[in-house]
């Protein structure tokens, strides 16, 4: 009972937003989908809790089609758009009591549900939901999702523009929803989030890259990777590119990952070469791969 | 039920958090109303009038006397010859210049005719006509004191019968315009805070993207929209009975008849307002449009209406047209209650039309809602 997209595409004029998409998640699952902007992560949470019908292909929710049964569906889901979108001239309690009162509950009968992420806003919930800083916003979005109990939570890019502290938090609560039954769909633009997740799309310009556990989709990249450290960023990435053997040169924090086109890769040879490039203080170390790179590779091709 | 009531509440709650809306909607309409019945009145006054006496005798002073204590003239001008007359009409310093001929009384009582030159600045047709009668009736009055002066015995016999006209103003005998403008723009603004706050207010929801997460919830379409609507037929209602309170107390209009009629009648009228309201922000994305559009049809409406030009006047299309004008028959039924005192089977057939028109434009801004996009 958690989703099934079979064969979805959808189009607005003439952009492709999505091609063929078919995937599911199992229920309890938290499922992430992980892609850049614009790739259409947006379009499948809107089909998916029937905000817009796709061209084609089907799609079920909690046991339910996004188009036959779309009153079931918006009974039993959660949402959570990208853009906060609450009453920003009400407080956190009349948000709340709001959302509450159209989905036919009160606070009091699901605040166990709520109860771990409602105590952190609650010193508030007299302030207009406005005023709150965006990690509180996220907390209280997340709140009147869950406030009527529902069996899917979709919440598509929850913490974009939420300070790693908070998004530490918000992705354990996750983790404690799931553990009460709730099937999850999140969709991220943070790789380093999609390692949190029991299975991940990868998603690029409408299509399906890979879905596996973040774990396996890891295992998919077959090359070495090396962290390539110098005392000039600019020069190395420059440097890099111009090796005549790189298959793939990408700045990752403070080293540049880099992969070779040749099986038998030798780094001091490479190190030979950045030196002759002038480059001082050289380091080359062997790396694992991170969905990060993986999703790099596949993008590529 | 629950779900509208807290709809409503939460509305309510918006619209009084709303710091920058808030006079808006109860002050400037107030502020318009006290300004515009004063300011926008036909009545022609203060006309600036110019004479070039070429005559100079006691008969010529006593015509020009006679303007000067008229109430609607003012700055009396003596110019010495027509060139310097024309000039200042040109410069825009008088709208009318009387010209009175050399022997202007000796022709008079000679040939007991004479002929007055009157120019009047017409680029305003409509003041220049009222000008013109006002002329005409110092001058015909002028005239009848002159032929008691002139005539002769041995002319009474041929002199011709007058037939007087004695008018009787009904309904608004002193023909006070403020009588007649201040319910009409009571109507006005009745119909412009209303339509713009609903046509306002879904697409708000829209803008701030909080229409989503509505769509995404079992909320029906009908209890969102009477929740979201209703409020600001309380609003119009409110500027009503505030806007009727201003009419007594400052401008003193009769009300002769039956209030409650007029709020029934009204409560009717804003269905029709507030379903435009929401067609508008059906089709619209920013607040910004829905502005522009509600603008566009609120200007047309006023035009149309019979506020400042009589539809009788209009051509034989334009009337056709003002049959979809709801502000038309808002005015016509305001003044018709207040002024005439009108009963309920007078305005029926308006307020039956009424009905239809708040049946239909609902019935299209529902059917055009959807819950998705």
């Amino acid at each position: 009972m958690g989703i099934t997209i079979s064969n979805i595409s959808k189009s607005y004029k003439k952009v492709k937003a999505l091609q063929h998409i078919s995937f599911d998640v199992k229920p309890g699952e938290l499922f992430g989908l992980i892609g850049p902007d614009g790739a259409g992560k947006t379009t499948l949470f809107r089909i998916l809790t029937t905000l817009l019908i796709a061209n084609e292909g089907l799609a079920t929710v909690a046991g339910f089609d996004v188009v036959a049964d779309y009153k079931s569906i918006r009974k039993n889901v959660g949402y959570m758009p990208g853009k906060f979108s609450l009453y920003q001239d009400l407080t956190v309690k009349e948000n709340l009591t709001f959302f509450a009162t159209i989905f036919g509950t009160t606070i009091e009968e699901n605040y166990d549900l709520i109860k771990e992420i409602y105590v952190q806003i609650e010193p508030f919930k007299n302030r207009r939901a406005g005023k709150l800083s965006g990690g509180m916003k996220q907390k209280l979005a997340l709140c009147c999702a869950l406030i009527h109990k529902p069996e899917v939570l979709f919440l598509d890019e929850p913490t974009t523009g939420v300070d790693p502290v908070s998004r530490k938090e918000f992705w354990e609560m996750l983790k404690r929803l799931q553990q009460k039954g709730i099937t999850i769909l999140v969709s991220t633009p943070y790789m380093d989030e999609a390692a949190l997740c029991d299975r991940i799309a990868l998603i690029q310009d409408g299509k399906i890259l890979e879905i596996d556990t973040p774990q396996a989709i890891v295992k998919h990249y077959s090359k070495p990777i090396y962290n390539v450290r110098a005392h000039n960023m600019y020069q190395l990435i420059n440097s890099l590119k111009e090796y005549q053997y790189n298959h793939s040169v990408y700045p990752f924090g403070e080293y540049v990952h880099y992969t070779d086109k040749r099986t038998s890769f030798n780094p001091e040879e490479l190190k030979m070469y950045l030196e002759s490039e002038n480059l001082t203080n050289i380091e080359i170390k062997i790396t694992v791969a991170t969905i990060e790179d993986t999703f790099m590779e596949l993008a590529k091709s | 039920m629950k779900t509208i009531l807290y709809i409503i509440q939460k509305e309510f709650k918006q619209i009084f958090r709303n710091k920058g809306m808030l006079p808006i909607i109860f002050v400037l309409p107030l502020l318009q109303l006290v300004i515009l019945s004063n300011a926008a009145t036909f009545e022609v006054k203060n006309i600036k009038f110019g004479y070039i006496d070429n005559d100079h005798t006691s008969t010529s002073r006593a015509l020009v006397e006679k303007f000067n204590a008229s109430t609607y003239f003012d700055m009396l001008t003596d110019f010495q010859s027509k060139a310097l007359a024309s000039s200042a009409m040109l410069q825009g310093e008088v709208d009318v210049v009387l010209e009175i001929p050399l022997y202007f009384e000796r022709d008079l009582q000679k040939e007991k005719y004479n002929d007055l030159g009157v120019t009047i600045n017409a680029i305003d047709g409509a003041a220049a006509g009222v000008e013109n009668v006002y002329v005409t009736q110092i001058i015909q009055h002028f005239n009848q004191h002159l032929k008691v002066d002139l005539l002769q015995v041995s002319d009474k016999q041929i002199q011709p019968i007058n037939i007087d006209t004695i008018p009787l103003f009904w309904y608004n005998e002193t023909l006070n315009y403020k009588t007649f403008m201040v319910p009409g723009i009571l109507v006005l603004l009745v119909t412009m805070i209303t339509l713009f706050l609903s046509g306002m207010n879904i697409v708000r929801e829209k803008e701030i993207g909080t229409l989503e997460q509505i769509n995404v919830t079992p909320i029906k379409k009908s209890q969102f929209i009477i929740g979201k609507l209703f409020p600001f037929w309380v609003v119009g209602m409110a500027l009503l009975t505030i806007g009727l309170i201003l009419a007594k107390l400052i401008f003193d209009v009769p009300m002769l008849g039956n209030l409650l009629l007029l709020y029934a009648y009204t409560s009717i009228y804003i269905l029709v307002i507030l379903g435009m309201g929401l067609f508008i922000s059906n089709f619209t994305d920013t607040q910004q449009q829905a502005m522009f559009i509600a603008w566009f049809f609120v200007v047309i409406f006023i035009l149309m209406s019979g506020l400042f030009t009589p539809i009788e006047s209009m051509p034989k299309w334009a009337q056709m047209l003002t049959e979809f004008n709801p502000i038309k028959y808002f005015v016509e039924i305001i003044r018709m209650v207040m002024l005439k005192g009108s009963g309920f089977k007078d305005i029926l057939p308006l307020a039956l039309k009424t009905l239809a028109y708040a049946i239909v434009m609902n019935g299209l801004a529902v059917w055009s809602y959807k819950k998705t996009s």
